[in-house]
């Protein structure tokens, strides 16, 4: 067995999650140290004998005996969680305290107990994402710039500063009602945006992926501990299974990007669908209608096409309109846009995109430009279509978008 | 055949990430030392930051070493000579990782 850095992760961030909850989520920096030499010390070993079976247990014993070590040597100098508090006052209740801690129910907690505490309602939304990242997921800062364009140096003064905002909470994150249902949402939202950015973000290919598979996993532990299994985490949960289920046909053979029209449908992902469409039934069972439930509804409904002519584009252009109306959003508006010139022709589209409010915010988007050439070169505009184009290769801000607009500009010639 | 013992040594500490991606580079290579009857022992690691050094006069702090480099951990390889040794050390993950592997024979008789 050996594990891959998907994996190396995963442990990390689950050993980060246990040990935060030993010693608090105040001395989150110290559970990091204890992790970080943990696992150090398991490779240079490991690398001798090979990586035994149980990997992931013996880990844990290690991370648990470290953190034993140093609750001992530290007793006087920290203050740590308080249920550690109290045992640290005899050697006969700490062992049993900490034993308590590392059972699996428990160990099962931490990992959503963390997700809760890094949606601090004091932290911006990019803050709560990159301590997500970092923590939860396990990826180094230079990852997360690339995740969130922005500098590496920008990323590591984000995480510092949101770490350094968590260690001086008065108190820690419990997974009582009082304190996770005003959070649910929090939560819901970083994970939609984790998505988003691995869905429709800018960085290389294999990070995005990445990105969307974490999400889809931190989503399924909300949907395993009742009271975060709402219809709105189920809708959120479907949104990204049905749009997970298209990954494969986003790109051709070549590894250029393909509209959403264009897609070979055969390369969906069957499974993810139809587990999807199950999620978006489940969600259907409140009164409460989100943003994820109706963005879930879109994708069901191209994920239900089996061919591209048999879209429902009428029910999809209403189902923007509600979306526009729970949570206004210029990318909305443009695939909505998109989607009228679906139904009522190229021209109606671009009435629909010269009426879209936050224009300025689409500003620096590749694919509002690229939309607008679109439409032009199917209202038999080429040389509209081509500025267009033009404009939207300048503002590509990777590989695969600059190839996908140069061969939009190649039909402009061709038409 | 003669047996040589690698010493491993490295002057810095690596991240877990880096030791993780080595790790399993280092597993192919031992794979293949075992597969081709070279592998007389894996040896093992050795902590990095602890160790003593202990002369007649006193018992001080260590890991010592008169370069900056650390002894790591060991091993112990069979070969034909010392050229085929120090081909099979320089195939080493650990030397690409900027590790220095010192080759050295064991003295028989």
């Amino acid at each position: 067995m050996q594990p891959d850095a998907t994996l190396y992760r995963r442990e990390r961030a689950r050993l980060i999650a246990a040990l935060a909850r030993v010693f608090g989520a105040r001395q989150l920096a110290l559970a990091e140290d204890v992790v970080q030499e943990t696992l150090a010390r398991a490779f240079e070993v490991w690398t001798y004998s090979g990586v035994p079976e149980h990997y992931s247990a013996l880990l844990m014993t290690a991370a648990k005996n470290r953190a034993l070590d140093e609750l001992r040597r530290q007793r006087t100098a920290r203050k740590f969680a308080p249920v550690i508090e109290r045992a640290l006052e005899s050697e006969w209740t700490l062992r049993p305290a900490i034993e308590e801690l590392f059972l699996p129910a428990a160990l099962r907690d931490d990992e959503l107990r963390m997700m809760f505490t890094a949606c601090h309602p004091d932290l911006p939304v990019q803050a709560q994402v990159a301590l997500v990242l970092n923590i939860l997921c396990g990826f180094a800062a230079a990852d997360i710039a690339r995740a969130q364009l922005a500098s590496q140096a920008a990323v590591e003064k984000r995480i510092a500063r949101a770490k350094k905002l968590l260690a001086t909470s008065p108190r820690q994150f419990e997974l009582t009602e009082s304190d996770f249902i005003p959070r649910l949402d929090a939560v819901q939202r970083v994970l939609y945006v984790l998505f988003s950015e691995g869905y429709h973000g800018a960085s290389d290919a294999v990070v995005r992926e990445e990105l969307c598979r974490e999400a889809m996993r931190l989503v399924r532990l909300l949907l395993d501990h009742a009271p975060a299994a709402t219809p709105a985490t189920h809708a959120l949960a479907a949104l990204m299974y049905l749009l997970a289920a298209r990954l494969p046909g986003r790109l051709n053979e070549l590894g250029e990007l393909v509209a959403l029209t264009q897609q070979d449908r055969s390369r969906w992902d069957g499974q993810l669908a139809a587990e999807g469409l199950s999620l978006l039934e489940r969600a259907t069972t409140g009164t409460e209608v989100t943003r994820y439930h109706v963005e879930a509804a879109i994708a069901g409904l191209h994920a239900s096409a089996t061919r591209m002519e048999e879209t429902r584009w009428d029910e999809i252009v209403k189902l923007y309109d509600l979306a526009l109306r729970i949570a206004p959003s210029p990318v909305l508006a443009l695939n909505r846009a998109m989607a009228v010139a679906e139904l009522r022709g190229p021209a109606s589209g671009l009435r629909a995109l010269d009426e879209i409010e936050g224009t300025e915010r689409l500003a620096g988007y590749p694919f509002y430009p690229a939309a607008r050439g679109e439409l032009e070169l199917r209202s038999g505009h080429p040389e509209l279509a081509r500025a267009c184009f033009t404009e939207a290769l300048k503002l590509a801000r990777n590989e695969g978008e600059r190839v996908f607009v140069t061969h939009r500009l190649a039909a402009c010639s061709g038409a | 055949m003669s047996q040589f013992v690698f010493l491993y040594r490295e002057a810095t500490t690596p991240t877990p990430e880096e030791l993780a991606a080595r790790m399993a580079k280092c597993l192919v290579w031992f794979n293949e030392l075992e597969k081709n009857g070279h592998l007389v022992q894996y040896g093992h690691p050795l902590n990095r930051t602890d160790g003593r050094v202990v002369r007649k006069a006193d018992v001080t702090d260590g890991p010592y070493s008169e370069t900056k480099d650390i002894v790591i951990g060991f091993s112990v390889i069979e070969a034909k000579d010392f050229e085929q040794a120090v081909a099979l050390a320089a195939a080493c993950p650990l030397v690409e990782a900027g590790c220095a592997i010192e080759v050295r024979p064991v003295l028989v008789l």
